[in-house]
């Protein structure tokens, strides 16, 4: 599966905090496969925050336990559309 | 009632970042003392600290690193070393024929906790006006976050917290810890202090009270307990670390002992926030030797409070007079703060090392930059050298604001 600019970069971000290679990190892995913990979401919730600037809910944050779920949350409140589907 | 005895420690101090390099400078008077590098410090009024030097912590550290403030990674560091030195697993297991892990407790004082971590954020958020916080903040910024990283990573299950008692956290938190494992709480517990306040708010807080030394006639020499020209005391860091173990349990795993942590007097002044009382003290250090079953002619050595302010010195001195009575004369005293500053909540840690270390070595350790001793200060406050002396017991005092007083006493152990 081809992933978009921004499924890329929070890909990147995840990567980061998690001191772990961007390419082992597949859009659909769950954070319990990538081993994140609760604390290491919050982690990675604050940095989003950071990078795009935006304050991210507590209840949005909560639901976010998978990379697609993260991107999914982000282009909501970034308001951007979702790239066009693979025909 | 179990007798208590150290089997290992392990420090990171101004005078270097393991027990022999911290020895070779204590014992000479070699201060560790200089101009500030980890503030900007054309801000300060007095240029001096005691700074942790050549400590990387990225060689010590791998991803847990983010949840470390500085004291907690001096503490583990410490700790590290003192399960070391005591020959003891890095990490406890059960049935591996070790201690077992719930038998093992750990207990850090601490004056300021993660105030570095503190200070950054809260910089961030008053000052750069940011809109949120770092999520480690918290876990950063608590004052038992190195006795939390300390059970974490050793596997130490049983008793585990913080003791705040500003400067004299660390003597507490020994003294604690030592009846724990006197009363059977636990076989083991690793106690110490560690603290590093050196940052920016602190030295304009601590410069406010007007007590902190100019770095005159030179940085190095800027700390001079009980001299008639002393000018107030340097902060400093660092950590110092025990192992202190039952008997017993010493015996059992055929452990080096370097010492009996024999003795322990707490006491409050109940009179003023920061003027110490001469009474409290006195009080401490006789309970202190009452637990240990010591006389005053039984001690050889007190390691002071000393900070080297107007106050203390004078104050501390008349209280060790008034313990000592006729044995005054042929007591040693002396200041270690002299070359390693203080380092406020592990003060007390860093002192109970140079105390065990001068015991271990028959060596008292000088109070370093005396240039006259303030006839008000009168002891044999080994003045520059160190003095060849077989040590039988020992008193390390720690003196707290809030008139908190700490004594642990040393005895050789046969």
């Amino acid at each position: 599966m081809e992933s978009d600019a921004l499924t890329q970069e929070v890909i990147e971000i995840i990567a980061r905090e998690q001191r772990l290679p961007a390419e082992s990190i597949q859009p659909n892995a769950t954070f319990e496969e990538l081993k994140i913990d609760s604390l290491d979401g919050v982690n990675i919730v604050f940095a989003l925050e950071e990078k795009y600037n935006l304050t991210i809910p507590d209840e949005t944050a909560r639901d976010m336990k998978s990379v697609d779920q993260v991107v999914a949350a982000l282009r909501k409140q970034l308001n951007t559309p979702s790239p066009a589907l693979p025909s | 009632m179990e007798r208590v005895v150290i089997t290992g420690f392990g420090l990171l101090s101004p005078c270097g970042n393991s027990a022999q390099s911290f020895w070779e400078q204590v014992s000479q008077g070699i201060s560790g003392l200089g101009p500030v590098t980890r503030v900007d410090a054309s801000l300060l009024g007095n240029n001096v600290a005691g700074e942790v030097r050549g400590f990387n912590p990225d060689e010590h550290f791998g991803r847990q690193i983010d949840l470390l403030d500085r004291f907690a990674q001096l503490g583990l560091v410490a700790a590290r070393q003192a399960l070391a030195d005591a020959g003891l697993a890095t990490r406890l297991e059960e049935g591996n024929g070790g201690p077992a892990p719930h038998r093992v407790g750990v207990l850090t004082g601490t004056a300021l906790g993660g105030v570095e971590s503190e200070d950054a954020s809260f910089y961030q958020l008053y000052g750069k006006k940011s809109p949120r916080l770092h999520p480690f903040c918290i876990p950063r910024m608590m004052f038992n976050a190195a006795s939390a990283h300390i059970s974490m990573e050793s596997g130490a299950q049983g008793p585990c917290f913080a003791v705040s008692s500003a400067c004299a956290s660390a003597t507490h938190a020994l003294g604690e810890a030592m009846r724990m494992v006197r009363n059977g709480t636990a076989d083991i517990m690793l106690a110490g202090g560690a603290d590093a306040p050196l940052t920016l708010g602190v030295f304009k807080a601590w410069e406010a009270m007007r007590v902190l030394a100019p770095p005159e006639p030179s940085a190095q020499a800027a700390c001079r307990p009980f001299s008639v020209d002393r000018a107030g005391l340097v902060l400093s860091e660092g950590a110092a670390m025990f192992v202190l173990e039952s008997e017993r349990s010493a015996r059992r795993r055929g452990a080096r002992i370097y010492a009996e942590l024999a003795g322990y007097g707490a006491s409050a002044d109940a009179s003023h926030i920061t003027l110490p009382s001469q009474q409290g003290p006195l009080r401490a250090m006789q309970q202190a030797l009452l637990d240990a079953g010591l006389n005053p002619g039984d001690i050889d050595y007190i390691n002071a409070h000393g900070t080297a302010t107007r106050v203390n010195d004078p104050i501390e001195s008349a209280a060790i007079g008034s313990l000592l009575g006729e044995h005054a004369s042929t007591v040693a005293v002396s200041s270690t703060k002299s070359v390693h500053g203080h380092a406020m909540g592990a003060s007390g840690a860093l002192e109970l090392a140079a105390t065990l270390l001068a015991m271990q070595n028959n060596c008292v350790p000088p109070t370093a930059n005396v240039t006259e001793v303030d006839p008000e200060c009168n002891l044999d406050i080994t003045p520059n050298q160190p003095k060849a002396k077989t040590i039988r017991a020992a008193l390390s005092n720690s003196f707290a604001f809030g008139g908190l007083n700490a004594v642990v006493a040393l005895r050789q152990f046969k």
